[in-house]
């Protein structure tokens, strides 16, 4: 058994090392980023529409901005159109700021500490956006005084 | 200075002067959404309220930023719509170079109209007799 082709006795090969440690991984492997990077670019073609629409009748339609107020927001929200806009723009353009903005944190702090707190203030942040958001999207009253 | 490894273009030029930009325009009008969002909330609380905050867009010097804001979502926009193409595109990245430009001879030409009539009103007030 321990002989080469030729009948020889093999060299005696000494035990092998213990198998390097790795570093635990304690996350398990997602597509995570994948998807990011994806919405990313899903909801920014969307966010053209909505948002340079928005712009365009807000600042420029009819005298722009001159023309905003309580009155002109309840004649818009009257409509269900409208509303279903201003959440959707809501909705993909915070998250999609927040992704925006969880990519330059990553990018630029380096403390551990330091990530993870401003990703927590960036989070908290989006989430009560949101929130507030809708909450007056789909609660607005055009009769309040 | 290193040279560019072969196949990113987000080092040096245009490739990386327009990530910069942006980048920018992206965390720029990020925090801008936040103020947004917080003063249009203000139509739950009272009319009376919202007009009042929304007095301060119709400052001449709030109407100058305003101009900025459109500015730099415009070119947001027009570079994101870039980005895809470059990702989903298989010319994309060969164009790149030409699609930035073809960006910006296109945001020149949306922005000088609509800084136009962004500013009219707040120029025929401050220099003319509208009302």
């Amino acid at each position: 058994m321990a002989t080469t082709i030729d009948g020889a006795a093999t060299p005696a090969i000494e035990a092998p090392r213990s198998p390097q440690r790795r570093p635990v991984r304690t996350k398990a492997r997602t597509n995570f980023e994948l998807y990011a990077w994806l919405f990313m670019r899903v909801s920014g073609i969307l966010l053209v529409f909505l948002v340079l629409g928005h712009l365009f009748i807000m600042n420029i339609l009819d005298g722009g901005v001159q023309r905003i107020g309580f009155g002109f927001v309840a004649g818009r929200w009257a409509s269900p159109f409208w509303r279903t806009w201003d959440l959707l723009m809501l909705v993909l353009a915070e998250l999609h700021g927040t992704n925006g903005l969880r990519t330059v944190i990553n990018d630029y702090a380096e403390r551990p500490q330091t990530r993870f707190w401003l990703k927590m203030l960036l989070y908290v942040s989006a989430f009560l956006v949101i929130s507030l958001g809708s909450l007056v999207i789909f609660t607005f009253d055009p009769n309040i005084s | 200075m290193p040279k560019a490894p072969a196949g990113t273009l987000y080092r040096g030029r245009e490739g990386m002067w327009s990530w910069v930009a942006h980048r920018i325009t992206g965390v720029l009008i990020f925090f801008f959404l936040f103020a947004h969002v917080l003063d249009t909330a203000l139509v739950r609380v009272s009319p009376s309220s919202y007009d009042t905050v929304i007095a301060t867009y119709k400052n001449p010097v709030v109407n100058l930023l305003e101009v900025g804001l459109v500015a730099a979502v415009l070119f947001h926009a027009l570079n994101g719509i870039r980005i895809v193409l470059i990702d989903f595109w298989a010319s994309g990245p060969r164009f790149q170079r030409q699609m930035l430009y073809t960006e910006i001879v296109l945001w020149v030409i949306l922005v000088v109209p609509g800084t136009f009539y962004m500013l009219k009103h707040t120029v025929e007030t401050l220099f003319g007799s509208a009302s």
